[in-house]
Formats: C-alpha cells, structure tokens, sequence
C-alpha cells in the first residue's frame, strides 16, 4: 500500500486527482513516479509527468481560488479600495480647491466644496473642465462611502466580536495589516498594538525612537478619548481585548458579548487615573 | 565558471546577462528563443552571476521552496529536469501559475515549506533543493526538507537576514543560521550576495 497523491484515485477523475495533491499526506517522500507506474496509474514516467503537472494545476488553481475568495480577503480588498479612494478623492479636491481659488475668491476647501462646484454649472469652457473635474472627486467620495457600506455589512460577518469591539471598519483595517483573520489571530496582541505604526517600531528597534505606544487601534475611541499620558496603557488594553476577538472568530466564531464590557471596565479604570491627578 | 546546461550568456542591450530558454514570464529581455535572468531580481541567479559552484549541472530534479510569483523557479524549470515549486501565498501563486502554463514540468504547489508532510505525497526524491524562502527559522525549513534530498544532494539556499532578525547583525544571524543547518547538512561554499541582494547569504551545501 502506498501513500502517494495517485493512491486510490481514478487517472482521468480531475476532481479526485485535485483533491487528493490537495488534503493528502505522507510522512516521507518516495519515488512517486515509478510507484505510479507499478501501480498502473500512468503509462511511464513521462505520462506520470503529464498527469502531475495536469493535478498540481487544477489543485493548485483551486486553493488559490478558494483563499483568495474567503471572505476576509474580500474584506482586506474593500477596505484597502476604500482608502484608496479616499485619498485621491481628497488628493483631487485639494487640487480642486486650488484651481477654484484662481478663479474666484469665496472658493472653499475639500470635498465638500468640489460637492458645491459639481453642483453649478460652468460658465466658460475652463470652470466646465473645473466643475468635471469636481464630479470626479464626488464621484470617488460617493465609492468610498459605498464600500463602507460594504464593509459595515460584512464585517460582523468574517469577525463578529472584533467588528463588535473595534468597529466594522477598524476591524478590517486590522485584518487587512495583519493579511488576514487567521494571521490575525496569530499574532501577540503587543504586534496588534503597533500594527499600522511599522515606521515607527522599526525605528525604536534601530535603537533612535522611543516605541510607538499605538499604531491603527489609535483611531478607537477608547484609545483617542484617553488622556495622552494613559494612552499607552489604553492601547495594550484595547489590542490585547482585540486579539481574543479575533482569535475567537477565527477558532471558535460564536459571539461572546462580555469582551466588551471587560474593556468598557478596564478603559474606564485607565481614564480614572488622570481624573484623579487633577 | 561552469553555468549549468540550458544557462547561457547573452546580450542584452550591449550588457551580458544570463539567461534560459523558454516563455518570457516577467516582462524580461529576449534575445530570440533566450530571455533574460535578471541577478537583482533573482538570488539563484545572483548566486550564478557571482560564480558560485552550485553543484547544478542542468537536467535534475528540483524542489524549489518559497517559489513566489515563479520569476526564478521558471528559469529553473527552463534548464532543469522535474521541478516542484512550493509557495505558501496565494497572491503570487496566481503568476505562478501562468509561468507552469507552458512549463509541462513544472509542479506548483500551494503549501507550507514548513510542513514538509503535506506534499511528501507528491514531491519525489530530488537532486537538489534550492531554498529562498522569506520567514523567520529558514535553517529549520531547510532541515525539515532535507529528507527530499537523495544521497549527496545538494541544497542552495538564500538566508534574508532582516527575516530571522530586523535589529541583529547580519553576520550574527547568518552564523545561528548556518550552525542549524549543520545538523543535516554539510556546508561548502557561502558567498554574500552584495550587490545584487543586501543582507543576503548564498549558501550551498551537501546533505549529510
């Protein structure tokens, strides 16, 4: 009896050769080409080539397929695309601005003035190319709150207690830097607590700055509304609350609603600390 | 030095440069049927470009580990014989997988280097293990895969130190590198592979 992908498969059955490269095992490798042929498998070995390279394709096609379409990737995806579009929405009404200014002097700034100008109508050919140029910038601005939309909806799906306790769009940044949940749950939460500051922690570890006490997780509420001097103290708490989160979506995946209250209580226990100094 | 069969030099431009035979993957040179083994982008390549006896002659068989978007191992498979590419990512295994479209023996395989159980039911005894593989204990996944290798195989390995370590030396690193490695493997040549890759060690050595 042999352990090898061929074992037991049908040569011209491409479901059952893809799945056995895929979920099978062996503790050792052996000369796989001469087995298969001594157990009729293939031909020779240059047929037995040919059906390997066929299988490990097919398999191979179909991990990719399969991990790249899980869920949180489509997340990481979205959430990547959002800040895309919000940065070259606000890259573009800053030009916006810039070229209205020229042309009148009550010109406002960002997106919401190239909202105003996108509304009016251009009066010479140059405001008409200001005023494209504006539903542009709307027009980006209106993507990016869609796929906030998008990741609102499907982030209480892939992780239910971390979008709970950071927020449906915190949470994806959070996987998106971490390359996804699985990854995600791997971590310590003292990387969670820095990820998305790597700048920074690399220059601590160059030994020329102090360590970053947050990186992402500073957009959380419980770490920005924390006095500066607790902060610190505020990011552990909220990382380390986060990495159970998300290991218990990636493992377990049922909700566990009592993770925020334990932060709710430690954050408060944090903030309490400067009230009393003052 | 002896490039292995299938390896040539070309011009390319008014420079010479390495090359192999066989469907352009990333956008390289050609000249003709030849296309361009580019060294920077390449460790087994600047490994050959730097003139290190790699002990590949042309024709063996190879399982290459951390095969990326397949930018070396489609040079591999072009002047080698049977080679498997392991790739743990699925993102470049996309391109990956269009550089094995025309390459009929060329294996891709999306899986862990460092669970050698789970494609030992695939992968044969090979000549030679070429390793460039970007993570942290890349001697332990060089030793876990040693049982691929047949009697006096060789393995080529790339060390990345800022993978093992960001903050330590280079020269620290690749010494606990190459001290692990002695465990199954006998080492014979290393060689730095400035200027192509900083903070990279080619290393060749012979299973025990």
């Amino acid at each position: 009896m042999t352990d090898g992908w061929f074992a037991g498969v049908d040569p011209d059955d491409a479901d059952g050769t893809a799945a056995a490269i895929r979920e099978g095992s062996a503790d050792r490798p052996k000369e796989w080409p001469e087995l298969a042929v001594e157990a009729s498998f293939a031909e020779d070995t240059d047929d037995y080539y040919d059906r390997l390279h066929a299988a490990t394709m097919a398999a191979t096609e179909r991990a990719v397929a399969e991990r790249e379409g899980a869920d949180d990737r489509q997340l990481v995806h979205a959430v990547r695309a959002m800040s895309d579009c919000e940065r070259t929405a606000n890259e573009l009404a800053e030009r916006v601005a810039e070229w209205g200014e020229s042309r009148s002097s009550d010109a406002g700034s960002g997106v919401e003035y190239a909202r105003e100008l996108a509304a009016t109508g251009g009066d010479d050919p140059a405001g008409e190319a200001l005023q494209s140029l504006a539903e542009r910038v709307v027009d980006l601005d209106d993507e990016a709150q869609r796929l906030r939309g998008y990741i609102d909806r499907t982030a209480p799906e892939v992780a239910p207690n971390l979008a709970a306790l950071a927020g449906p769009v915190l949470a994806a940044r959070l996987l998106s830097l971490a390359g996804g949940l699985e990854s995600l749950a791997k971590k310590p939460s003292g990387t969670v607590q820095v990820l998305g500051a790597e700048d920074a922690l690399f220059a601590h570890l160059r030994g020329n700055a102090p360590s970053p006490k947050h990186g992402i997780i500073y957009t959380h509420e419980a770490v920005r509304g924390t006095h500066p001097d607790n902060r610190g103290s505020a990011a552990r708490a909220v990382a380390g609350k986060l990495t159970i989160a998300a290991r218990i979506d990636h493992y377990s995946g049922d909700l566990r609603p009592d993770l925020q209250a334990e932060l709710d209580e430690r954050i408060e226990t944090i903030q309490s600390r400067t009230e009393g100094d003052k | 030095m002896t490039l292995p069969d299938g390896v040539e030099r070309h011009g390319f431009d008014g420079e010479t440069g390495l090359a192999t035979q066989g469907d352009p993957v990333y956008g390289e040179e050609t000249d003709g049927a030849w296309r361009r083994w580019d060294p920077h982008r390449s460790k087994l390549g600047a490994m050959l470009e730097l003139g290190m006896d790699t002990g590949l002659g042309g024709g063996e068989t190879v399982l290459y580990l951390g095969a990326a978007a397949g930018t070396t191992v489609s040079h591999v498979a072009d002047f080698a014989g049977p080679t498997y590419a392991v790739e743990f990512a699925a993102r470049p295994v996309r391109d990956l997988l269009d550089a094995a479209e025309s390459r009929p023996r060329l294996f891709p395989l999306l899986k862990d280097a460092r669970t050698p159980e789970s494609y030992a039911h695939v992968v044969e005894p090979v000549d030679v293990i070429v390793q460039d593989v970007a993570t942290r204990g890349q001697a332990l996944v060089a030793n876990r895969n040693a049982q691929f290798l047949s009697e006096g195989g060789r393995l080529v390995l790339a060390i990345k130190a800022r993978s093992e370590d960001v903050t330590a030396d280079p020269e620290t690193v690749f010494d606990d590198v190459l001290a692990t490695l002695e465990a199954e493997y006998e080492v014979l040549e290393t060689t730095s592979l400035a200027p192509y890759h900083d903070d990279h060690l080619g290393v060749v050595a012979r299973r025990r």
